[in-house]
């Protein structure tokens, strides 16, 4: 089963990369607002069974991939017949 | 029983680039350092361990987040459970805020710039193994060299940290963006010490301050006391 992760800087934690990204856009003429730069993880889980598979990529959130001091993550599974 | 010269595991990761270094200073300062690769699941006899600089897996993922799970950490993790010395410096410090054994997180640069250069520091405690060479106040004069050194703790944190006097280190000037420009924390227990600084780069008046000795120069003597103490 595919999962990804979207790992995302917490809200009110400053964020210099999304900031330069923000400014850079801002030169190039795009009218944006805040910037906030993240990360993805794509994953493939042993188990088919939705519920564990979700179980376990938190547990792989809460150890590595992310920080809970600094990040928040969020979890996405493929649908079984993707 | 005599012990003149203190044990201490110099740890190495892949990618560790300050481990010579950390090694040649110890030497200089009367201790007796050894390495310790990074797949071992025990340490050899020691009396304080140090997690040298670098780019530990490359910093992929977040600085530290891959090296906390090697081997050799979870013996270090014992090693300070049971109230043994270790210091952390720069990427050995991000490995030990990643691993729980220190409080905070290090993110990038607020400037996004990588620093490299001397910077003044105030010694806040000077009652640590790593800091009873200096006095308090005083200031020192140790290099940076890291991208990766914004020292972050949220309020409630940073609060409970400034309670229980776990800032060892300041910036005397602001340096990486760090929340109240923390160079250097304690754990609770104050067996356990990470710093952003190189104290290993500064230990020679030959390489322009030599105030780093101050800081590695306390570790190798608590390291001695708790080995003639037996530990």
């Amino acid at each position: 089963m595919k999962a990804t992760v979207l790992v995302r800087p917490k809200h009110g934690i400053l964020d210099p990369q999304g900031q330069a990204v923000e400014s850079s856009l801002r030169q190039l003429g795009f009218a944006v607002g805040e910037a906030r730069v993240g990360r993805v993880v794509d994953l493939e889980v042993e188990s088919d069974d939705p519920a564990g598979a979700r179980a376990e990529v938190e547990r792989m959130c809460e150890q590595l991939l992310a920080n809970p001091l600094i990040e928040s993550y969020e979890i996405e599974l493929a649908a079984p017949d993707d | 029983m005599t012990s003149p010269q203190p044990r201490i595991g110099v740890l190495r990761f892949p990618g560790a680039c300050d481990d010579r270094d950390a090694l040649w200073a110890l030497s200089a300062l009367d201790a007796e350092p050894v390495f310790v690769w990074h797949t071992e699941t025990e340490l050899p006899d020691l009396d304080a361990v140090v997690l040298p600089g670098g780019f530990s897996y490359g910093d992929y993922l977040r600085c530290g987040a891959i090296a906390r799970f090697a081997p050799a950490m979870e013996a270090v993790a014992a090693f300070a459970a049971d109230g043994g010395l270790v210091l952390g410096i720069c990427n050995g410090f991000q490995i030990l805020c990643e691993a729980d054994l220190l409080p905070g997180v290090l993110r990038p640069n607020e400037s996004l710039s990588f620093v490299c250069r001397d910077v003044p520091l105030v010694v806040e405690r000077t009652d640590t193994p790593f800091t009873s060479r200096c006095a308090e106040g005083e200031r020192l004069t140790i290099p940076v060299k890291h991208g990766e050194g914004c020292w972050f703790a949220d309020d409630a944190l940073y609060n409970e940290l400034e309670t229980s006097r776990q800032i060892v280190l300041r910036y005397a000037e602001p340096v990486n963006g760090s929340r109240n420009d923390v160079a250097g924390v304690v754990n609770e227990r104050g067996n356990v010490m990470g710093l952003m600084p190189h104290p290993e780069h500064a230990v020679d008046p030959l390489l322009g301050t030599a105030d780093g000795a101050l800081i590695l120069s306390s570790l190798v003597e608590a390291a001695r006391d708790r080995a003639l103490a037996g530990h």
